[in-house]
Protein backbone atom coordinates (compact mmCIF):
# COMPACT_ATOMS: atom_id res chain seq x y z
CA UNK A 1 0.00 0.00 0.00
CA UNK A 2 1.46 3.37 -1.30
CA UNK A 3 -1.41 5.31 0.06
CA UNK A 4 -2.28 5.61 3.50
CA UNK A 5 -5.06 8.43 3.76
CA UNK A 6 -8.20 8.56 1.87
CA UNK A 7 -10.87 11.04 0.84
CA UNK A 8 -14.09 8.80 2.17
CA UNK A 9 -17.30 8.49 0.31
CA UNK A 10 -20.07 7.20 2.82
CA UNK A 11 -22.88 7.93 0.40
CA UNK A 12 -26.68 8.53 1.69
CA UNK A 13 -27.27 5.03 3.12
CA UNK A 14 -24.07 4.51 5.26
CA UNK A 15 -23.83 7.83 5.90
CA UNK A 16 -27.87 6.73 7.67
CA UNK A 17 -29.81 3.41 7.58
CA UNK A 18 -26.37 2.21 7.56
CA UNK A 19 -24.41 3.64 9.76
CA UNK A 20 -23.70 0.69 11.95
CA UNK A 21 -21.50 -0.53 8.40
CA UNK A 22 -19.77 2.95 7.87
CA UNK A 23 -18.76 2.63 11.89
CA UNK A 24 -17.52 -1.07 11.09
CA UNK A 25 -15.35 0.06 8.10
CA UNK A 26 -14.13 2.97 9.56
CA UNK A 27 -13.03 1.05 12.75
CA UNK A 28 -11.43 -1.56 10.65
CA UNK A 29 -9.58 0.79 8.30
CA UNK A 30 -8.51 2.13 12.05
CA UNK A 31 -6.88 -1.58 12.60
CA UNK A 32 -5.25 -1.43 9.43
CA UNK A 33 -3.25 1.62 10.15
CA UNK A 34 -5.38 3.53 7.00
CA UNK A 35 -6.78 7.11 8.09
CA UNK A 36 -10.53 8.22 6.67
CA UNK A 37 -10.88 11.72 5.69
CA UNK A 38 -14.76 12.16 5.09
CA UNK A 39 -14.79 13.83 1.58
CA UNK A 40 -15.79 17.20 2.37
CA UNK A 41 -19.23 18.54 1.04
CA UNK A 42 -20.48 14.80 -0.75
CA UNK A 43 -23.45 15.20 -2.60
CA UNK A 44 -25.78 12.05 -3.75
CA UNK A 45 -23.55 10.00 -6.33
CA UNK A 46 -26.37 9.84 -8.74
CA UNK A 47 -27.39 6.16 -8.40
CA UNK A 48 -30.96 4.92 -8.03
CA UNK A 49 -33.39 7.22 -9.14
CA UNK A 50 -31.42 10.34 -10.61
CA UNK A 51 -30.04 7.80 -13.59
CA UNK A 52 -33.12 6.13 -13.93
CA UNK A 53 -35.26 9.14 -14.72
CA UNK A 54 -32.60 11.92 -15.54
CA UNK A 55 -28.96 11.05 -17.19
CA UNK A 56 -27.84 14.37 -16.79
CA UNK A 57 -28.58 14.98 -13.31
CA UNK A 58 -26.78 11.69 -12.63
CA UNK A 59 -24.17 12.70 -14.33
CA UNK A 60 -23.84 16.58 -12.76
CA UNK A 61 -23.96 15.07 -9.35
CA UNK A 62 -21.50 12.11 -9.99
CA UNK A 63 -18.94 14.46 -11.29
CA UNK A 64 -19.69 16.88 -8.70
CA UNK A 65 -17.89 14.87 -5.97
CA UNK A 66 -15.00 13.97 -8.58
CA UNK A 67 -14.40 17.49 -8.60
CA UNK A 68 -14.32 18.26 -5.26
CA UNK A 69 -12.31 15.13 -4.29
CA UNK A 70 -8.86 17.07 -3.35
CA UNK A 71 -5.95 16.50 -6.30
CA UNK A 72 -3.89 13.67 -5.27
CA UNK A 73 -6.00 11.70 -2.89
CA UNK A 74 -7.90 8.62 -4.01
CA UNK A 75 -11.07 8.46 -3.57
CA UNK A 76 -12.36 5.23 -0.95
CA UNK A 77 -16.31 4.52 -1.42
CA UNK A 78 -18.17 2.58 1.00
CA UNK A 79 -21.64 1.96 -1.06
CA UNK A 80 -21.13 -0.51 -4.67
CA UNK A 81 -23.40 1.42 -6.30
CA UNK A 82 -21.84 5.09 -5.48
CA UNK A 83 -18.91 3.24 -6.61
CA UNK A 84 -20.77 2.03 -9.63
CA UNK A 85 -22.01 5.60 -10.51
CA UNK A 86 -18.69 6.99 -9.65
CA UNK A 87 -16.44 5.25 -11.94
CA UNK A 88 -19.14 5.25 -14.99
CA UNK A 89 -18.69 8.99 -14.72
CA UNK A 90 -15.18 8.89 -14.95
CA UNK A 91 -15.36 6.69 -17.18
CA UNK A 92 -17.59 8.85 -19.34
CA UNK A 93 -14.91 11.63 -18.97
CA UNK A 94 -12.23 9.38 -19.95
CA UNK A 95 -13.57 8.43 -23.34
CA UNK A 96 -16.31 11.12 -24.70
CA UNK A 97 -15.07 15.03 -25.63
CA UNK A 98 -18.28 15.74 -25.02
CA UNK A 99 -18.86 14.68 -21.74
CA UNK A 100 -15.70 17.02 -21.00
CA UNK A 101 -17.14 19.74 -22.81
CA UNK A 102 -19.97 19.69 -20.67
CA UNK A 103 -17.81 19.17 -17.30
CA UNK A 104 -16.11 22.28 -17.96
CA UNK A 105 -19.38 24.00 -18.60
CA UNK A 106 -20.81 22.78 -14.67
CA UNK A 107 -17.77 22.98 -13.17
CA UNK A 108 -15.21 25.55 -14.66
CA UNK A 109 -12.61 23.81 -15.10
CA UNK A 110 -11.61 20.36 -16.91
CA UNK A 111 -11.72 17.19 -15.13
CA UNK A 112 -8.87 15.56 -13.20
CA UNK A 113 -6.25 13.77 -15.71
CA UNK A 114 -6.62 10.78 -13.51
CA UNK A 115 -8.77 10.22 -10.58
CA UNK A 116 -8.21 7.46 -8.11
CA UNK A 117 -11.90 5.17 -6.94
CA UNK A 118 -11.47 2.43 -4.82
CA UNK A 119 -13.38 0.29 -2.31
CA UNK A 120 -13.07 -1.06 0.92
CA UNK A 121 -12.85 -4.92 -1.28
CA UNK A 122 -9.93 -3.89 -3.31
CA UNK A 123 -8.15 -2.18 -0.21
CA UNK A 124 -8.56 -5.69 1.66
CA UNK A 125 -7.45 -7.20 -1.39
CA UNK A 126 -4.06 -5.58 -1.50
CA UNK A 127 -3.93 -6.04 2.36
CA UNK A 128 -2.28 -9.29 4.17
CA UNK A 129 -4.78 -9.96 7.07
CA UNK A 130 -3.37 -12.29 8.51
CA UNK A 131 -0.84 -10.08 9.72
CA UNK A 132 -3.04 -8.47 11.55
CA UNK A 133 -4.87 -10.92 13.85
CA UNK A 134 -2.15 -13.80 13.59
CA UNK A 135 -3.55 -15.18 16.41
CA UNK A 136 -6.84 -15.87 15.47
CA UNK A 137 -6.39 -17.52 12.35
CA UNK A 138 -9.67 -19.53 13.55
CA UNK A 139 -12.15 -17.33 15.08
CA UNK A 140 -14.66 -17.49 12.43
CA UNK A 141 -13.97 -21.25 12.35
CA UNK A 142 -17.10 -23.06 11.46
CA UNK A 143 -19.49 -19.86 10.91
CA UNK A 144 -21.60 -21.70 7.30
CA UNK A 145 -21.49 -18.54 5.31
CA UNK A 146 -23.73 -17.21 1.85
CA UNK A 147 -21.83 -14.81 -0.18
CA UNK A 148 -24.08 -12.68 -1.28
CA UNK A 149 -22.79 -9.78 -3.99
CA UNK A 150 -26.14 -8.81 -5.14
CA UNK A 151 -25.12 -7.00 -8.65
CA UNK A 152 -22.69 -5.52 -7.11
CA UNK A 153 -20.53 -7.34 -9.44
CA UNK A 154 -21.98 -6.57 -12.49
CA UNK A 155 -21.58 -3.24 -14.92
CA UNK A 156 -22.58 -1.66 -18.05
CA UNK A 157 -20.65 -2.98 -21.18
CA UNK A 158 -18.50 0.28 -21.15
CA UNK A 159 -16.68 -0.83 -18.04
CA UNK A 160 -16.64 -4.95 -19.30
CA UNK A 161 -12.72 -4.48 -19.13
CA UNK A 162 -12.88 -3.64 -15.00
CA UNK A 163 -11.71 -5.81 -12.71
CA UNK A 164 -13.92 -8.15 -11.65
CA UNK A 165 -14.10 -9.42 -7.57
CA UNK A 166 -15.76 -12.41 -7.27
CA UNK A 167 -14.49 -14.59 -4.45
CA UNK A 168 -12.84 -11.69 -2.69
CA UNK A 169 -15.03 -12.03 0.62
CA UNK A 170 -15.15 -15.80 0.84
CA UNK A 171 -11.41 -15.25 0.53
CA UNK A 172 -10.97 -13.03 3.75
CA UNK A 173 -13.56 -14.56 5.82
CA UNK A 174 -11.99 -17.78 5.11
CA UNK A 175 -8.52 -16.39 6.04
CA UNK A 176 -10.17 -16.68 9.31
CA UNK A 177 -11.92 -20.23 9.26
CA UNK A 178 -15.42 -19.22 8.00
CA UNK A 179 -16.40 -21.34 5.31
CA UNK A 180 -18.36 -20.56 2.47
CA UNK A 181 -21.37 -21.93 0.71
CA UNK A 182 -21.43 -22.72 -2.96
CA UNK A 183 -24.87 -21.42 -4.02
CA UNK A 184 -26.82 -19.87 -6.92
CA UNK A 185 -28.18 -16.90 -5.83
CA UNK A 186 -25.11 -15.26 -4.82
CA UNK A 187 -25.48 -12.60 -8.05
CA UNK A 188 -29.76 -11.94 -7.39
CA UNK A 189 -30.37 -8.25 -7.54
CA UNK A 190 -31.86 -7.69 -3.97
CA UNK A 191 -34.65 -5.22 -5.84
CA UNK A 192 -33.35 -1.86 -5.43
CA UNK A 193 -36.26 0.68 -5.01
CA UNK A 194 -38.33 -1.90 -6.08
CA UNK A 195 -39.09 -3.13 -2.78
CA UNK A 196 -40.74 -0.06 -1.61
CA UNK A 197 -43.10 0.03 -4.55
CA UNK A 198 -43.50 -3.49 -5.14
CA UNK A 199 -43.23 -5.48 -2.36
CA UNK A 200 -44.76 -8.07 -3.65
CA UNK A 201 -41.89 -8.87 -6.65
CA UNK A 202 -39.02 -8.35 -4.35
CA UNK A 203 -40.15 -10.54 -1.05
CA UNK A 204 -40.50 -13.38 -3.29
CA UNK A 205 -37.01 -12.64 -4.69
CA UNK A 206 -35.93 -12.46 -1.30
CA UNK A 207 -36.97 -15.46 -0.39
CA UNK A 208 -36.11 -17.82 -2.90
CA UNK A 209 -32.21 -16.13 -1.61
CA UNK A 210 -32.77 -16.82 1.87
CA UNK A 211 -34.01 -20.60 0.80
CA UNK A 212 -31.33 -21.51 -1.64
CA UNK A 213 -29.09 -20.33 1.58
CA UNK A 214 -30.70 -22.13 3.90
CA UNK A 215 -30.50 -25.12 1.51
CA UNK A 216 -26.68 -25.54 0.98
CA UNK A 217 -26.39 -25.01 5.00
CA UNK A 218 -25.50 -21.34 5.73
CA UNK A 219 -26.11 -19.81 8.94
CA UNK A 220 -26.01 -16.68 8.14
CA UNK A 221 -25.63 -14.06 4.79
CA UNK A 222 -22.53 -11.70 4.30
CA UNK A 223 -22.93 -9.01 1.66
CA UNK A 224 -21.05 -5.67 0.96
CA UNK A 225 -23.72 -3.47 0.55
CA UNK A 226 -26.57 -1.44 2.77
CA UNK A 227 -29.26 -1.44 -0.13
CA UNK A 228 -28.68 -5.49 0.06
CA UNK A 229 -29.17 -5.56 3.67
CA UNK A 230 -31.88 -3.81 4.36
CA UNK A 231 -33.89 -5.13 1.72
CA UNK A 232 -33.12 -8.83 2.77
CA UNK A 233 -34.03 -7.84 6.23
CA UNK A 234 -37.08 -6.09 5.73
CA UNK A 235 -38.99 -8.26 3.00
CA UNK A 236 -37.77 -11.72 4.16
CA UNK A 237 -40.39 -14.27 5.79
CA UNK A 238 -39.33 -14.28 9.34
CA UNK A 239 -39.64 -18.36 9.22
CA UNK A 240 -36.69 -18.00 6.22
CA UNK A 241 -34.96 -15.31 7.88
CA UNK A 242 -31.45 -15.52 8.99
CA UNK A 243 -28.81 -13.13 10.53
CA UNK A 244 -26.95 -11.19 7.58
CA UNK A 245 -24.08 -9.31 7.84
CA UNK A 246 -22.09 -6.77 5.99
CA UNK A 247 -18.25 -8.54 5.64
CA UNK A 248 -16.96 -5.25 7.47
CA UNK A 249 -18.82 -6.32 10.84
CA UNK A 250 -17.31 -10.03 10.97
CA UNK A 251 -13.76 -8.96 10.09
CA UNK A 252 -14.24 -6.03 12.91
CA UNK A 253 -15.34 -9.37 15.20
CA UNK A 254 -12.10 -11.18 14.17
CA UNK A 255 -9.45 -7.98 14.53
CA UNK A 256 -11.21 -6.98 17.51
CA UNK A 257 -13.97 -8.28 19.30
CA UNK A 258 -14.43 -5.98 22.16
CA UNK A 259 -15.50 -2.86 20.18
CA UNK A 260 -18.05 -4.59 17.63
CA UNK A 261 -21.35 -5.40 19.79
CA UNK A 262 -22.43 -2.02 18.90
CA UNK A 263 -23.06 -3.08 15.41
CA UNK A 264 -24.95 -5.47 15.78
CA UNK A 265 -28.23 -4.17 18.01
CA UNK A 266 -28.68 -1.60 15.17
CA UNK A 267 -29.13 -5.36 12.93
CA UNK A 268 -33.71 -5.82 12.31
CA UNK A 269 -32.52 -9.19 11.93
CA UNK A 270 -30.77 -10.17 15.67
CA UNK A 271 -27.43 -11.82 14.76
CA UNK A 272 -26.44 -11.59 18.45
CA UNK A 273 -27.51 -15.56 19.71
CA UNK A 274 -25.81 -16.39 16.63
CA UNK A 275 -22.55 -14.43 17.43
CA UNK A 276 -22.90 -15.73 20.94
CA UNK A 277 -23.19 -19.46 20.51
CA UNK A 278 -19.86 -19.05 18.63
CA UNK A 279 -18.30 -17.05 21.71
CA UNK A 280 -17.63 -14.36 18.69
CA UNK A 281 -19.14 -11.40 21.39
CA UNK A 282 -19.27 -12.02 24.95
CA UNK B 1 -52.01 7.92 -26.90
CA UNK B 2 -49.07 10.62 -27.82
CA UNK B 3 -47.67 8.81 -30.94
CA UNK B 4 -43.90 8.99 -32.19
CA UNK B 5 -42.85 10.43 -35.08
CA UNK B 6 -40.11 8.15 -37.16
CA UNK B 7 -38.19 10.90 -37.06
CA UNK B 8 -37.99 10.59 -33.00
CA UNK B 9 -37.13 7.97 -33.07
CA UNK B 10 -34.33 8.08 -35.81
CA UNK B 11 -32.95 10.62 -33.46
CA UNK B 12 -33.77 8.10 -30.38
CA UNK B 13 -31.63 5.79 -31.66
CA UNK B 14 -28.81 8.54 -32.77
CA UNK B 15 -28.73 9.34 -28.88
CA UNK B 16 -28.50 5.49 -27.82
CA UNK B 17 -25.74 5.02 -30.17
CA UNK B 18 -23.75 7.98 -28.79
CA UNK B 19 -24.01 6.25 -25.28
CA UNK B 20 -22.76 3.11 -26.20
CA UNK B 21 -26.14 1.64 -26.68
CA UNK B 22 -26.11 -0.55 -29.77
CA UNK B 23 -29.37 -2.40 -29.66
CA UNK B 24 -29.50 -3.25 -33.35
CA UNK B 25 -26.97 -5.69 -32.71
CA UNK B 26 -29.30 -8.07 -30.91
CA UNK B 27 -29.76 -11.58 -32.58
CA UNK B 28 -32.41 -12.15 -29.96
CA UNK B 29 -30.76 -14.74 -28.10
CA UNK B 30 -32.73 -14.10 -24.72
CA UNK B 31 -29.76 -14.70 -22.37
CA UNK B 32 -30.62 -11.37 -20.87
CA UNK B 33 -34.40 -12.42 -19.84
CA UNK B 34 -33.17 -15.33 -18.02
CA UNK B 35 -30.97 -13.50 -16.32
CA UNK B 36 -33.26 -10.80 -14.99
CA UNK B 37 -34.36 -11.09 -11.50
CA UNK B 38 -37.43 -9.45 -11.99
CA UNK B 39 -39.16 -10.60 -15.19
CA UNK B 40 -42.12 -11.50 -13.73
CA UNK B 41 -43.03 -7.32 -13.06
CA UNK B 42 -42.23 -6.79 -16.91
CA UNK B 43 -44.82 -7.36 -19.71
CA UNK B 44 -42.49 -7.44 -22.66
CA UNK B 45 -39.01 -9.39 -21.45
CA UNK B 46 -35.79 -7.16 -22.26
CA UNK B 47 -35.12 -8.83 -25.70
CA UNK B 48 -39.15 -8.37 -27.28
CA UNK B 49 -38.65 -4.62 -26.27
CA UNK B 50 -35.66 -4.36 -28.27
CA UNK B 51 -37.52 -6.60 -31.09
CA UNK B 52 -40.33 -3.67 -31.00
CA UNK B 53 -37.72 -1.07 -31.39
CA UNK B 54 -36.21 -2.60 -34.84
CA UNK B 55 -39.67 -2.63 -36.20
CA UNK B 56 -40.02 0.61 -34.84
CA UNK B 57 -42.95 0.27 -32.73
CA UNK B 58 -41.57 2.56 -30.16
CA UNK B 59 -45.06 3.44 -28.72
CA UNK B 60 -45.17 -0.28 -26.82
CA UNK B 61 -41.89 -0.17 -25.93
CA UNK B 62 -42.87 3.15 -23.71
CA UNK B 63 -46.02 2.08 -22.36
CA UNK B 64 -44.65 -0.92 -21.19
CA UNK B 65 -44.04 -2.00 -17.27
CA UNK B 66 -40.68 -3.24 -18.56
CA UNK B 67 -38.89 -0.01 -18.57
CA UNK B 68 -40.06 1.02 -15.25
CA UNK B 69 -39.89 -2.08 -13.19
CA UNK B 70 -36.36 -2.60 -14.74
CA UNK B 71 -33.81 -1.42 -11.62
CA UNK B 72 -30.70 -1.39 -13.78
CA UNK B 73 -28.98 -4.21 -12.13
CA UNK B 74 -26.93 -4.93 -15.30
CA UNK B 75 -27.80 -8.59 -14.75
CA UNK B 76 -28.68 -8.75 -18.34
CA UNK B 77 -25.77 -6.87 -19.49
CA UNK B 78 -23.55 -9.59 -17.99
CA UNK B 79 -24.91 -12.83 -19.76
CA UNK B 80 -25.44 -10.45 -23.39
CA UNK B 81 -22.86 -12.11 -25.94
CA UNK B 82 -23.22 -9.03 -27.90
CA UNK B 83 -22.03 -6.65 -25.43
CA UNK B 84 -25.80 -4.13 -24.89
CA UNK B 85 -25.99 -2.01 -22.53
CA UNK B 86 -29.55 -2.93 -21.97
CA UNK B 87 -30.04 -0.96 -18.65
CA UNK B 88 -28.80 1.97 -20.33
CA UNK B 89 -31.46 1.72 -23.40
CA UNK B 90 -34.37 1.01 -20.80
CA UNK B 91 -32.95 4.16 -19.22
CA UNK B 92 -33.27 6.18 -22.20
CA UNK B 93 -36.77 4.96 -23.20
CA UNK B 94 -37.99 5.92 -19.48
CA UNK B 95 -36.65 9.29 -20.03
CA UNK B 96 -38.07 9.69 -23.58
CA UNK B 97 -41.58 8.43 -21.98
CA UNK B 98 -41.16 11.36 -19.65
CA UNK B 99 -40.21 13.88 -22.11
CA UNK B 100 -42.74 12.56 -24.94
CA UNK B 101 -45.22 12.52 -22.25
CA UNK B 102 -46.23 9.00 -22.47
CA UNK B 103 -48.15 8.14 -19.24
CA UNK B 104 -46.14 5.50 -16.90
CA UNK B 105 -47.21 2.04 -17.15
CA UNK B 106 -46.10 2.04 -12.92
CA UNK B 107 -46.93 5.65 -11.96
CA UNK B 108 -46.23 4.36 -8.21
CA UNK B 109 -42.55 3.79 -9.26
CA UNK B 110 -42.23 6.88 -11.06
CA UNK B 111 -43.84 8.82 -7.43
CA UNK B 112 -40.66 6.77 -6.02
CA UNK B 113 -38.05 8.26 -8.00
CA UNK B 114 -39.94 11.80 -8.08
CA UNK B 115 -39.51 11.65 -4.51
CA UNK B 116 -35.74 10.88 -4.52
CA UNK B 117 -35.33 13.34 -6.82
CA UNK B 118 -37.42 16.37 -4.29
CA UNK B 119 -34.81 15.09 -1.71
CA UNK B 120 -32.06 15.42 -3.80
CA UNK B 121 -33.07 19.30 -4.70
CA UNK B 122 -33.36 19.82 -0.91
CA UNK B 123 -30.30 18.05 0.62
CA UNK B 124 -27.95 17.83 -2.14
CA UNK B 125 -28.26 13.64 -0.60
CA UNK B 126 -31.26 11.26 0.08
CA UNK B 127 -33.04 11.40 2.95
CA UNK B 128 -34.88 8.42 3.37
CA UNK B 129 -37.44 9.42 6.08
CA UNK B 130 -37.85 12.48 3.95
CA UNK B 131 -38.68 10.41 0.92
CA UNK B 132 -40.88 7.77 2.03
CA UNK B 133 -43.76 10.52 3.78
CA UNK B 134 -43.12 11.92 0.09
CA UNK B 135 -43.77 9.05 -1.75
CA UNK B 136 -46.68 8.23 0.80
CA UNK B 137 -48.31 11.70 0.22
CA UNK B 138 -47.76 11.45 -3.01
CA UNK B 139 -49.59 7.33 -3.49
CA UNK B 140 -51.69 7.64 -0.46
CA UNK B 141 -50.45 4.17 0.82
CA UNK B 142 -50.27 5.26 4.05
CA UNK B 143 -50.71 1.46 5.70
CA UNK B 144 -48.49 -0.13 3.53
CA UNK B 145 -45.22 -1.06 5.22
CA UNK B 146 -46.04 0.94 8.60
CA UNK B 147 -44.71 -2.25 10.57
CA UNK B 148 -41.07 -1.97 8.52
CA UNK B 149 -41.07 1.81 8.99
CA UNK B 150 -41.79 1.78 13.29
CA UNK B 151 -39.42 -0.79 13.48
CA UNK B 152 -36.71 1.33 11.48
CA UNK B 153 -37.23 4.26 13.30
CA UNK B 154 -36.86 2.34 16.63
CA UNK B 155 -33.26 1.28 15.42
CA UNK B 156 -32.55 4.64 14.58
CA UNK B 157 -32.36 3.69 10.65
CA UNK B 158 -34.35 6.46 9.64
CA UNK B 159 -32.55 10.04 10.50
CA UNK B 160 -35.21 12.96 11.60
CA UNK B 161 -32.41 15.36 10.99
CA UNK B 162 -31.37 14.79 7.65
CA UNK B 163 -27.96 14.76 6.28
CA UNK B 164 -27.15 17.30 3.83
CA UNK B 165 -24.93 19.68 1.76
CA UNK B 166 -23.29 22.65 3.04
CA UNK B 167 -25.13 25.11 0.63
CA UNK B 168 -28.34 22.79 -0.66
CA UNK B 169 -28.71 26.19 -3.06
CA UNK B 170 -25.73 25.46 -5.03
CA UNK B 171 -26.99 21.81 -6.17
CA UNK B 172 -30.11 23.03 -6.93
CA UNK B 173 -28.37 25.96 -9.61
CA UNK B 174 -26.23 23.17 -10.88
CA UNK B 175 -28.68 20.59 -11.35
CA UNK B 176 -30.78 22.94 -13.18
CA UNK B 177 -28.79 25.02 -14.92
CA UNK B 178 -28.79 23.98 -18.79
CA UNK B 179 -32.15 22.43 -18.41
CA UNK B 180 -33.96 22.00 -21.68
S1 LIG C 1 -28.67 -11.24 -24.47
FE1 LIG C 1 -28.16 -9.55 -25.85
S2 LIG C 1 -28.21 -10.45 -27.90
FE2 LIG C 1 -29.26 -11.89 -26.52
S3 LIG C 1 -31.42 -11.33 -26.67
FE3 LIG C 1 -30.58 -10.19 -24.94
S4 LIG C 1 -29.95 -8.22 -25.79
FE4 LIG C 1 -30.26 -9.62 -27.50
S1 LIG D 1 -31.03 -4.25 -15.69
FE1 LIG D 1 -33.26 -4.37 -15.83
S2 LIG D 1 -33.67 -5.79 -17.51
FE2 LIG D 1 -31.53 -6.05 -16.91
S3 LIG D 1 -31.54 -7.75 -15.45
FE3 LIG D 1 -31.67 -5.87 -14.24
S4 LIG D 1 -33.88 -5.48 -13.97
FE4 LIG D 1 -33.66 -7.00 -15.63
Amino acid sequence: MTEKVYAYFPGCSLATTARENSQALIHLCRQLGVRLVELDDWNCCGSSSAHSIDATVADKLAMRNLDITPANTALLVACPSCNLRLRYAREKLRTSKEARRKYKSWFGRSPARSIKITTFIELLGKTDLSSIAPKKNNRLKGLKFAPYYGCMLARPPLMHREKNYHGLMERFLAKFGASPIKWSHGNRCCGTFLSVVRPDVVSSMVNSIMNDAAQWGAECLVTACAMCHLNLEIRCNPDTSMPIFHFAELLAVVIDETNSNGFFRKHLIDPRPLLKSRQLIP
Amino acid sequence: MSSISLKQIGLFKEHMANNGVHFSRCYHCRCCGNGCPFLPAFDFAPNTIIRLLQFNLINEALESTTIWACVGCNTCSMECPMLIDIAGLMDGLRQLALATGVPPAEPDILSFHQAVMDSISKYGRTNKLDIMIRYKLKTRTWLQDWQVGLKMLAKRKLDIFASKVRDPALINTLLNTDKK
